[in-house]
């Protein structure tokens, strides 16, 4: 299960890189998708996996070390959340810019934005 | 328990929320901005003089203990910054008291500077890795904001730039995050550097730190990723490019310090020479960049990349005398360069342009402002007496020390060609006379007579909606009206020349701080708990 999730993170990161690199600018923020999902796979795989056991302990607090020790580890779970949340609030705002520029600047192809950005020696 | 330490948090948020309330009203807002700055700048100091007496403060968040919980941890690296960071941050309230244009006010520009700040505080404040992202993330996101804010097509470009490379360098220090959870089981940072240490994988640990110095590489605008950096801190207003040359790399430098000394220091042998050739290349490639820039906030944002290199050249050092170096030039550098560009901005109010070619005249107009420039100018490239000479005489003596002899022969080579940066802004700013109007210049509508600044309700100034062409050949604002512009100014001068003259307790106090960043063993003790 590990490999397969190694495998998909780096083919995840791939395509996110590759989007990145494309012109487009909606292309751009599909790659910044990619990546960050590719991260928060990273984390929880990099944690280890555990199958079938909840980090829940159980109602009469009884749940024996070795129980506890089998337990998936909840601190992953608590990153990946916070970070799949900053994603959402980044990659809205990503978006709303990439509609902006689209409406100011006329063009979705970053090599086409009449630039700003060089000296006018 | 030290609530000292969440309160430089507080107050940026308790203020933004106040602002949030009062956001239709303008004039509330100017006043709440600044009370929260001043408020800021009081727990910065209160926070600065208990470090110093008590030593490393910890406050361990909900009572949990280290390393399970959140720990907020002060030594006295944190401490200062955040001490600077305040007077930064006050004194880009003060100019934008003046400054700041009616449709960004009403747009949220005093609270995403409020929330700006508490992001860097919290990553100055930080013991925690993981919240060390999340503060990045805070930080970002209202920079992002602010810097788009205004919506002109050359913002938005910048902006794009920007938003794309700092996501990037976020995810991969999330990514290295994840790795070294997976490593030792823990987010605590001192925690982490005593499992690190123990850890049989040595290799992984230093592929673990060279994500991390990519991901904090490119926040601190390093060779070679800096390029978002020049692309984009010359398009926002005045007060906002001012407050990011000030912090944001520098946050990047400040978690590369923290890393390197703390957590990753089982390979000097391979790390420190990496980080001073990285620092090397920083160095020139800046400097060489300004060089050929011809628009003045373009060449201050080239000699931030620049300066970064100075700063990283301390912690590749590897000494103590080197960290306190960098320090103490982390310290003048964030005075300094926000005073330059808010100088900068002044003189685009005063002329309407941000080119050397379409400025002149201004030492002839003016009296004040010359000198204004002149001290922040003289002290960036290291001109005694001002703070940077002195920055750079340690970082010099540190490297003669650690017989790093390309390293400072580098470091003297570009802080000359710092001084000829400067000296070309000096002759085409304020020595040569005023550019006549060209044809096409003149025929095209032009802002009719100086910017009025009253105070309160200030007009569109050119500070905010320049482009490129229409500056030329139109008369220099009045003195009067750009007065209150100097004060924040005038105080940050005071400072770089009070830092100069009052060099030897801050050197004293960074070698300090270099002592206690390089032998952790106080910061994990502080934070751990005694060790049995």
């Amino acid at each position: 299960m590990e490999l397969i999730l190694a495998l998909i993170v780096g083919v995840l990161f791939a395509c996110g890189v590759y989007a990145l690199l494309r012109r487009s600018m909606i292309r751009l923020v599909i790659g910044l998708v990619l990546v960050s999902q590719a991260a928060n796979l990273l984390i929880i795989t990099a944690a280890g996996l555990t199958r079938d056991e909840p980090p829940i302990v159980s109602g009469d607090g009884g749940n024996s070390l070795a129980e506890q020790a089998a337990m998936a580890d909840p601190v992953p779970q608590a990153l990946v959340l916070t970070a799949i949340v900053i994603s959402f609030g980044v990659v809205a705002f990503a978006l709303v810019l990439v509609r902006r520029a689209f409406q100011t600047l006329g063009t979705d192809d970053l090599d086409e934005i009449p630039t700003a950005d060089v000296s006018d020696a | 328990m030290n609530l000292l330490l969440v309160v430089p948090l507080l107050i940026p948020l308790g203020t933004a929320g106040a602002l949030l309330l009062v956001r239709n009203h303008l004039r509330p807002q100017r006043w709440v901005s600044l009370a929260g700055s001043i408020g800021s700048l009081i727990a910065a100091i209160a926070l600065f003089v208990a470090v110093l007496s008590d030593g490393i403060l910890v406050l361990q968040m909900g009572g949990w203990q280290a390393p399970f919980g959140i720990t907020l941890v002060a030594d006295r690296f944190s401490a200062v910054m955040v001490l600077v960071a305040s007077i930064v941050s006050l004194s880009v309230a003060v100019y934008s008291l003046f400054a700041a244009d009616e449709p960004r006010v009403r747009f949220g520009y005093y609270p995403l500077i409020q929330i700006l700040m508490m992001g860097v505080c919290g990553a100055f404040l930080t013991g925690d890795i993981f919240n060390l992202y999340v503060w990045f993330e805070v930080m970002l996101i209202a920079s992002f904001v602010l810097l788009s804010l205004g919506g002109r097509g050359a913002q938005i470009e910048a902006a794009l730039k920007y938003v794309t490379l700092n996501l990037l360098s976020s995810i991969i220090f999330l990514s290295a995050t994840g790795i070294l959870y997976g490593a030792v089981g823990t987010l605590n940072m001192a925690d982490a550097a005593l499992r690190l240490d123990a850890l049989e994988q040595q290799g992984l640990v230093t592929a673990m730190s060279m994500l991390f110095l990519t991901a904090f590489g490119i926040k601190a605008a390093v060779f070679p990723l800096f390029a978002w950096l020049p692309a984009s801190y010359h398009t926002p207003p005045a007060a906002v490019s001012a407050l990011f040359a000030g912090l944001l790399t520098k946050v990047g430098v400040y978690a590369l310090i923290r890393v390197f000394t703390l957590m990753f220091d089982q390979d000097p042998g391979f790390t420190d020479p990496l980080i001073l050739t990285i620092a090397m290349l920083t160095m020139v490639s800046g400097v060489m960049g300004a060089m050929v820039q011809t628009d003045l906030r373009r060449i201050l944002s080239f000699h931030i990349v620049s300066q970064i290199g100075y700063m990283i050249m301390g912690l590749g050092l590897g000494t103590v005398l080197g960290l306190a170096g960098g320090i103490f030039y982390m310290i003048h550098h964030i005075i300094v360069k926000t005073t330059l560009f808010l100088v900068s901005g002044v003189v685009a109010r005063a002329s309407g342009s941000y080119r050397l070619a379409d400025i002149g005249g201004l030492y002839s107009r003016y009296r004040l402002l010359p000198i204004l420039f002149l001290v922040p100018a003289l002290s960036l490239a290291g001109i005694p007496p001002f703070s940077g000479f002195f920055a750079k005489l340690a970082l010099v003596q540190a490297g003669l020390d650690a017989e790093a002899w390309l390293v400072v022969g580098v470091s003297l080579a570009v802080s000359l060609v710092t001084l000829y940066s400067m000296t070309k802004i000096w002759a085409g700013a304020f020595w040569s006379p005023r550019p006549e109007p060209t044809a096409t210049a003149s025929s095209a509508t032009m802002p009719s007579g100086p910017p009025t600044v009253d105070g309160h309700a200030v007009a569109p100034g050119p500070t905010d909606t320049i482009e490129p062409a229409p500056a030329r050949g139109r008369p220099l604002a009045r003195a009067a009206s750009l007065r209150p512009l100097l004060l924040p100014i005038a105080g940050m001068a005071v400072l770089t020349i009070a830092i100069g003259i009052a060099a030897e307790p801050v050197y004293q106090f960074s070698l300090a701080a270099a002592e206690e960043l390089l032998d952790p063993g106080a910061y994990i003790e502080a934070v751990l708990g005694p060790t049995p």
